[in-house]
């Protein structure tokens, strides 16, 4: 077959899947609506229009068949994965909940919570545990993002450890967390009877994390048994539990830090205004810079908060949360930051400071 | 190499678009201990800079603590998380790794090699499109290599890099690497992989790892990052036929009815004609609904919401296909399981199988042979152990939708789950059908009782006991009915505790009263025949002529009388429910053997004289004899 004949046979063919007429696709191809049929007739043409006309025709072939080979950026199968695990979740779990720490990583879990199961709203409540002393905008933050969305919002706080007094300055980062957090958690969690807790936990973020499951089992007492953990192959999740046990449900287990960070950009996710960079009061402690949030902050004799650029990295108690100098005020400029950065984003945490394996501890104890 | 990008300090928003569009490569390491697949890891993860300072710093701390490599930084303490794991310096569970370059975000599986842990590397095969299989040069292929290949093979994994490692302590010597190539391609020709790649190379010192290595120059393959981020795992799968696995069925209101799951393969498009399978039941797809608004055509792997055309009946489970190429459809299989706990699997014991979106109750009917990782062997079994894989037929508790796993990874596995314990004990990929029932619509099968006794994996029998009051005769069926049960099996008792108060409480003692009582209860036990249930009946049933006439309603092979023989004077010293005191007081009338005749049976098959026997034995007797005669398999077999 000449070269030409092969170019007509393509055209026709193109002709037939596009809907488009002949003479249509000849104009496009060699300005001119009875080239084609000329060229079919035998007629002639130069190597340079035919050329012309050939790449003219691959760009046509492409475009119709772009939408038939979309390819899935890795963003959109981390996103797909994520629906995936929320809706076995609502398919399967009698009574679910998503827990939500106002952190961008919650506010992603949100968003991705939202898609799954559109036009319907996330079959779930967002619960809170609140320890009292996260930022004060965290907590304006969550109760309009609840709002916007639709959802019922359940704040639980540890009054036990209220009454007692427990707080980061009284009894150190350690107590208050597993006071307020911890078994705050635990309670809210007995409390409702919730069976599933979805989780904004990644692989990432830390080396015993790695080998987490997605559905991670709890027994009755919550723990944590890294040597009994379910195989999970495919994407068949086994969400059965007897009654008391649960499950801890991490949709996001694949997405790592800059993940989130280009996801909450793609999609414009709302992140509370503490993650850019903004002039703040704050002190400074063994070498961490600490944010005066409200006036439960006990300033040394003579010491005075200072006026600083900071932003957060992370976002929790703020007695526990150290600011990171920065003049990054808008989502580029903090992911560009990120990127250039060189310290790994769970050392503004002040909790995980000890020991390598403190975190494998923390989740046995049930820890989220 | 890559996060080094230029453009993030220069223009961050230039490089957050150039970054949104990066595909994607989930892919397996292999090797055992010593081939070095923590340090390789470590190095993909050090060379493209994901490791941050203050990380790095720790892991030198660690190196010089429990570091295997002198003064130079242990890789390997990168990816080796538990605790306990670090102190034995082994890996022993799967652990998922995340590195990118500006092409590609990798998601890594690290799982060990022993051979215990094999359950550790089908996990990490199941979701991986690529494998890496370690082999230290300096001993070429070994059983774990061969073992490694096996299992990635089983797991539908079609390609594979055969990383040759450890090349610097064979000073890159071309011979030494072609003839593991040529050992490699010669035993992995049985494995079915679609493309092999073989790379000398150095984790320790990054030889062709991120980089081209110029100590092997007569290589003119690509690094090992080279091939993962060029190669291409989609092309086979967009082409498969259309199948989504309906996971939750969308209704927030009167008026949208959706049905939401992720695409298990290939493409759908707005007016595409669509089938239910196992329902049959047929549509049109009328629109893809997601959150970023609807789309023309969706693709496999996407997350979507369809509406149809029609109101059509659709549940969790349920596989929506293009109507031109829709899934098989069957509830026996054949399939190959790997199981995963201490626990044996037994055959007859019944588990549950989770496909895509399905739950049903299962049971092995047959262990056909276990395979033998190392060398590929066959072995005749009664039980399956941890880290083993058999060729076995399974019986469901309903039809599932499905394709062969060789066909479809995501709609041609399952995972099996401990009923009691909920533990998932074993996992298997389907062969193929084994009542095959391709392409025909559930409706269109005619029920008939051979079909549903199939299904249960027996043949319907009625089990009937008779003898004296007293005799044991609802103490042994009880015990029959839970042996059958443990084995899986499907039963029904009738006794004069479910039958008199009910069906027959308009119904005395006198001698037409219990004519009608055994006509009554042999047609209900003639219907339970008809279902497919091992039917057992508990009654004295004194006359000769009603048992026949019972014997008579159903088919030949189908009635299996139990003469419970346990003499007058047994039954009388044992008088469990003080009947006879009563009788014998006059309190009761026609009663049997006291006041009313017992015609002992001629032409039992089974006679069981309690006096001699426990009733455990008893029931034993009886299993045994279903199982000899062919009761506890289905009617085709």
């Amino acid at each position: 077959m000449t070269q030409i004949a092969q170019f007509v046979e393509r055209a026709e063919q193109y002709a037939i899947k596009s809907g488009q007429s002949l003479s249509t696709i000849s104009r496009k191809l060699l300005n001119d609506g009875k080239g084609l049929s000329r060229l079919k007739e035998g007629g002639q043409c130069t190597l340079k229009t035919l050329d012309r006309a050939e790449s003219v025709l691959a760009e046509l072939e492409a475009a119709l068949n772009a939408p038939l080979v979309r390819e899935m950026s890795h963003l959109d199968r981390l996103e797909a994965e994520s629906i995936h695990i929320m809706r076995e979740v609502a398919a399967q779990c009698e009574n679910p909940v998503m827990l939500y720490s106002v952190g961008k990583d919650s506010s992603v879990m949100l968003h991705l919570a939202q898609k799954a199961f559109y036009p319907s709203p996330p079959p779930f409540p967002l619960m809170h545990v609140d320890t009292t002393w996260k930022f004060g905008d965290m907590i304006a933050f969550r109760d309009r993002r609840a709002k916007e969305v639709g959802m019922e919002l359940i704040v639980h706080i540890n009054e036990e450890g209220v009454a007692q007094g427990v707080g980061p300055f009284t009894h150190g980062s350690a107590v208050h967390t597993d006071i307020m957090k911890t078994q705050g958690l635990k309670q809210a969690l007995d409390k409702y009877k919730f069976d599933a807790a979805f989780g904004g936990a990644r692989r990432d973020e830390e080396k015993s994390r790695a080998k987490e499951r997605i559905f991670s089992f709890r027994t009755e007492q919550h723990r944590w048994d890294a040597k009994n953990q379910r195989p999970e192959l495919w994407n068949i999740y086994n969400t059965r539990v007897q009654k008391g046990e649960s499950m801890r449900v991490f949709p996001m287990s694949n997405w790592t830090e800059l993940d989130i960070w280009q996801y909450i950009y793609r999609e414009n996710i709302e992140i509370p205004d503490l993650y850019l960079a903004k002039k703040r009061p704050v002190v400074e402690r063994d070498g961490v810079l600490i944010m005066v949030d409200d006036d439960r902050l006990p300033l040394e004799p003579g010491e005075v908060p200072m006026e600083k650029m900071v932003r957060f990295r992370t976002l929790g108690c703020y007695p526990l949360t150290g600011a990171v100098e920065s003049e990054a005020d808008t989502l580029p400029d903090v992911i560009q930051e990120m990127l250039l950065t060189t310290t790994s984003e769970r050392q503004g945490r002040v909790i995980d400071s000890d020991a390598g394996a403190s975190m494998e501890q923390k989740k046995e104890e049930g820890y989220f | 190499m890559s996060h080094q990008d230029a453009l993030i300090s220069e223009d961050i928003i230039a490089y957050l678009e150039a970054q949104e569009n990066k595909s994607f490569l989930r892919f397996i390491t292999c090797g055992s201990v010593d081939d070095g697949k923590s340090t390789l890891i470590g190095r993909l993860l050090y060379d493209s800079k994901l490791i941050y300072e203050d990380q790095l710093a720790s892991i030198e701390k660690d190196s010089k603590k429990s570091g295997t490599q002198g003064d130079k930084i242990d890789l390997a303490l990168l990816v080796d998380g538990l605790a306990a794991e670090r102190e034995q310096g082994i890996t022993i569970d799967v652990a998922y790794r995340f590195f990118s370059t500006d092409k590609r975000k990798f998601i890594v599986a690290d799982t060990p090699g022993h051979e215990q842990y094999t359950r550790n590397m089908a996990t990490g095969a199941s979701t991986a499109d690529v494998a890496v299989l370690l082999i230290d040069a300096r001993y070429g292929v070994q059983i774990q290599t061969r073992r490694h290949a096996f299992i990635v093979s089983s797991l539908g994994i079609k390609n594979v890099v055969v990383a040759i490692n450890k090349m610097d302590l064979v000073d890159f010597d071309q011979s030494v690497y072609n003839d593991i190539e040529v050992e490699f391609r010669a035993f992995a020709k049985e494995l079915g992989f679609a493309d092999i790649t073989c790379i000398p190379m150095s984790a320790l010192d990054g030889d062709n790892v991120t980089s081209k290595s110029n100590k092997a120059e007569w290589y003119r393959g690509p690094f090992l990052l080279q091939y993962l981020e060029d190669v291409d795992v989609e092309e086979r799968s967009l082409d498969l036929p259309f199948r989504l696995p309906v996971q939750w069925v969308n209704r927030p209101n009167l008026d949208f009815r959706g049905f939401s799951g992720t695409v298990a393969s290939g493409m759908i498009s707005v007016g595409d004609e669509i089938i239910v399978i196992p329902s049959g039941k047929r549509s049109k797809v009328k629109s893809i609904v997601t959150f970023d608004g609807d789309l023309e055509r969706a693709r496999e792997d996407m997350a979507i919401t369809l509406t149809l055309e029609d109101e059509i009946d659709i549940s969790r489970g349920d596989i929506i296909c293009r109507k031109d190429n829709p899934a098989e459809q069957a509830d026996q299989f054949q399939a190959r399981i790997l199981w995963m706990t201490d626990k044996e699997l037994f055959p007859g014991r019944q588990y549950l199988m989770k496909s895509v979106n399905k739950t049903v109750p299962v049971s092995v009917t047959n262990i056909k042979h276990r395979i033998d990782v190392n060398d590929l062997s066959e072995t005749a079994v009664k039980t399956l152990g941890l880290n083993e894989i058999g060729v076995c037929t399974l019986s469901l508790g309903g039809p599932i939708a499905f394709d062969a796993y060789d066909q479809n990874r995501n709609t041609g596995s399952f995972i099996v789950i401990d009923k009691h314990s909920n533990e998932t004990v074993g996992v298997g990929m389907i062969d193929f059908a084994l009542r095959r029932a391709k392409n025909v619509v559930w409706q269109d099968l005619d029920v008939s009782k051979t079909v549903r006794a199939e299904q249960k994996n027996q043949s319907p029998v009625i089990l009937w006991f008779t003898g004296l009051s007293g005799s044991g005769k609802s103490t042994i069926a009880n015990l029959v009915e839970k042996k059958l049960l443990d084995l899986g099996r499907h039963t029904y008792t009738l006794d004069g505790d479910n039958i008199r108060h009910g069906l027959n409480n308009d119904l005395g003692f006198t001698k037409a009263d219990r004519i009608e009582n055994i006509r009554r209860i042999s047609e209900t036990a003639k219907l339970m025949v008809d279902a497919g249930l091992i039917t057992l009946t508990s009654f004295i049933s004194p006359y000769r002529a009603e048992r026949q006439m019972a014997r008579e309603m159903v088919e030949d092979g189908e009635f299996v009388e139990i003469f419970v023989n346990t003499p007058l004077e047994v039954c009388e010293a044992r008088d469990v429910k003080g009947l006879y005191a009563k009788a014998r007081a006059g309190t009761i009338k026609n009663f049997t053997g006291i006041d009313s005749e017992y015609q002992t049976p001629v032409n039992s098959e089974i006679e069981i004289n309690t006096v001699d026997m426990s009733a455990e034995k008893a029931a034993e007797v009886v299993v045994q004899y279903l199982e000899k005669n062919g009761y506890l398999k289905g009617p085709g077999e």
